[in-house]
């Protein structure tokens, strides 16, 4: 009987693969339902299986069953792996993603699941550690911050009680890579989290999963009672978030899971001296604890060999917005900006020129064309003022108001201000207020002053990320579009 | 001129973390006995046996009472309050804190469109703006006719495909004039 393999993702199923998924169904085919690969113009996807390998055809509706069984549907891709979009990637971490039931634990040891994990337990912790902190890996939530030396930390503090948290909280638009390896290869994950669990001494962990993922958290759920023997006697739970973004930050996370608002912790302590419940815990983001099972089956060096300058390794790059090839891009670090959005991105999807990238979610900076020089690389992003953040690209055409864009970034962060420090709960709605003063023209100049004290204050001022980003995305806009902002002569006043 | 010029002064002038400073404490709170409402006390006995009542678990017992009556009643605060040995205060602060809890039923049919960056690239704005006038609802509200909730959200994570909606918690994709006009016809009937 012929095998269809059809994505079950949510951006998939949006797109309508559960109809087309039906239709074959009812034609007597074979489905699988597997992760998506990863590029949403092809979706929804069907890939027949031939004798040497699989067939894609993409998109399909439902009325394309016989087309595409008889091989003369239009969209033929052929091999989708050798699509110029696959064939350029270094799939470290999404290796399996779109290619097998993500449920299916007799695909993912096929696949080489649980080799990490065997390799690991055969060492002793700080070998372990060892291991992660020589494959460079930084932490991909945003932060950019060394894996092996946060487990360092928990491994070497006293406790019987220590946890591994999953921060899959991922609530920065333009990312979605989270969600994409929950959805595609969960075991994936909870490989990596009972490796951290073996590396510091920890027995429980916690996948916190924002709301919004509804499917993420039911094949999570899934996934973990499943594999509940094989990661034995590591045990892991799923909490579901309940709609808010500062939640993302790792302590107010902590504080969500314990039952309380979500609301930012002064640092220090950190988690991993007193984390959730007070206890020393791991707080790493998905793509993190993901990239675990790859470092410890293939040894620390064939991660660190791939990568630019300090930033080793792969980075599953999500490219967003209005672009024509949108979709996971995972690669080692020095890829260029301009790379990305034009030559891999296809450029617009509306086919207007590019006015605006903005990189790394909501706190992320804006960047012109004339800045798509910048490789992808976590220190030369922060030299040009932004941030790589969850490496997430959001592509703008030519239509974007780049003040209106400044305002939303102010309005975001005043809605989803956690409250705890005023920098970022009084802060934003006063900034919002100053933005739309410049907006309707009143004072530019010295509103456009105000606006960068306020953004200063804010930045340093801030407890966490939320407050102290959200200047990039306002500052970002000033500086590289100042024709949004009341005309070039008040910016250069302004600026002074 | 600068009106604003002060700066914020957080060196060391942040107190630690106390610890107990709320949620469960060791020792119950000495308070009035709750008298739960006939309606609440099943499902809070189930979510006793369920759930437990173990640290940390006061959001899955609020997604649990959410998923039941489709919201969180005010009567309903102080049970779950004594049930997990909070305070009503602690329950309250979470239901209000978070976006995702409702105070009030939604409509029969809730719309939950996406207004962050990567949908607003994608012509997210205009969406929204066709999606209030048709259906009849302010974006935050839900009809007259309680037939509809129109509410906001940011990110579902289909970035690529935007402008996006959970419809009833489908997920829909590439919103155009056509599918917004599908969609009306979908929460209307």
């Amino acid at each position: 009987m012929t095998r269809v393999f059809i994505s079950r993702d949510m951006a998939s199923v949006a797109l309508g693969a559960d109809e087309v998924a039906r239709a074959f169904v009812d034609a007597g085919v074979e489905v699988v339902r597997t992760g998506s690969r990863g590029l949403f113009r092809i979706e929804p996807l069907v890939e027949v299986e031939v004798p040497d390998g699989r067939t894609g055809y993409g998109p399909v509706g439902p009325e394309d069953v016989s087309a595409v069984l008889a091989g003369t549907h239009p969209n033929r891709l052929g091999d989708v792996e050798a699509m110029p979009f696959f064939v350029g990637q270094q799939r470290f971490t999404f290796a399996r993603c779109g290619v097998i039931d993500p449920l299916d634990m007799d695909a993912y040891a096929a696949q080489g699941g649980w080799v990490g994990l065997d390799a690991a337990r055969a060492m002793v912790p700080a070998e372990v550690v060892a291991v992660v902190r020589d494959s460079g890996l930084r932490g991909r939530g945003g932060a950019g911050f060394p894996t092996g030396i946060k487990w360092q930390t928990v491994l070497a503090a006293p406790g019987p009680e220590k946890f591994i948290v999953c921060n899959a909280d991922e609530g920065d638009s333009g990312t979605f890579a989270d969600r994409l390896l929950m959805e595609g290869d969960p075991f994936c994950l909870i490989e990596g989290m009972a490796i951290a669990g073996h590396a510091v001494g920890a027995d429980y962990g916690y996948v916190y999963i924002r709301s919004e993922y509804p499917f993420a958290v039911a094949t999570m759920r899934d996934a973990i009672s499943r594999s509940a023997d094989r990661v034995a006697p590591f045990r892991l739970e799923v909490r579901v978030g309940a709609g808010a973004y500062v939640c993302g930050e790792e302590t107010a996370l902590l504080d969500s899971i314990e039952g309380r608002r979500g609301q930012v912790r002064a640092k220090p302590p950190l988690p991993a001296i007193k984390g959730l419940f007070g206890k020393p815990t791991v707080i790493n983001n998905v793509l993190s604890l993901a990239a675990a099972p790859f470092i410890l089956s293939h040894g620390a060096s064939a991660y660190a060999d791939v990568g630019f300058g300090r930033s080793r390794g792969t980075m599953p790059i999500q490219i967003a917005g209005n672009v024509r090839n949108g979709g996971l891009y995972e690669v080692g670090f020095g890829v260029t900006l301009g790379e990305l959005v034009n030559g891999i991105g296809g450029g617009t999807e509306s086919g207007r020129p590019v006015r605006a990238v903005q990189v790394g979610g909501p706190l992320g900076a804006y960047f012109p064309p004339s800045m798509f020089h910048l490789p992808f690389d976590y220190e030369a992003f922060a030299a040009a003022g932004g941030l790589i953040g969850h490496a997430g690209l959001t592509v703008f055409d030519d239509t974007v108001d780049m003040a209106g864009m400044a305002r939303f970034a102010m309005e975001f962060c005043a809605a989803e201000s956690c409250g705890k420090c005023t920098p970022c709960r009084i802060g934003s709605t006063r900034g919002v207020e100053t933005v739309d003063r410049i907006i309707a023209g009143d004072r530019i100049d010295e509103n456009l002053e105000i606006l960068r004290d306020l953004c200063d204050t804010m930045k340093f001022g801030s407890l966490c990320a939320l407050g102290g980003f959200t200047p990039y995305p306002v500052l970002s806009a000033l500086e590289h579009f100042p024709e949004d902002f009341g005309g070039v002569s008040a910016f250069a006043t302004a600026a002074e | 001129m600068l009106i604003i010029d002060w700066k914020p002064r957080f060196d060391g002038g942040v107190p630690a973390r106390q610890s107990g400073r709320m949620g469960r404490k060791d020792r119950p709170i000495e308070r009035p006995a709750v008298q739960a409402d006939p309606i609440f006390a099943p499902t809070v006995d189930r979510l006793k046996a369920t759930l437990g009542v173990d640290r940390g678990m006061l959001l899955p017992w609020l997604h649990a009472v959410q998923a039941e009556f489709g919201y969180i009643d005010d009567r309903i605060v102080p049970v779950v309050a004594d049930a997990l040995n909070l305070s009503r205060a602690d329950v309250h602060g979470v239901v209000t804190f978070y976006h995702d809890f409702r105070r009030q039923p939604a409509g029969r049919h809730v719309v939950r469109l996406c207004r962050a960056e990567s949908c607003q690239a994608r012509g997210g704005k205009a969406i929204e703006r066709a999606a209030v006038q048709k259906l009849g609802v302010a974006m935050g509200n839900t009809r007259a006719d309680g037939q509809v909730s129109l509410e906001p959200v940011y990110c579902l994570g289909l970035c690529a495909t935007g402008p996006n909606a959970l419809v009833d918690g489908m997920p829909v994709s590439r919103i155009d004039a056509a599918r917004l006009d599908r969609l009306i016809d979908q929460v209307n009937a």
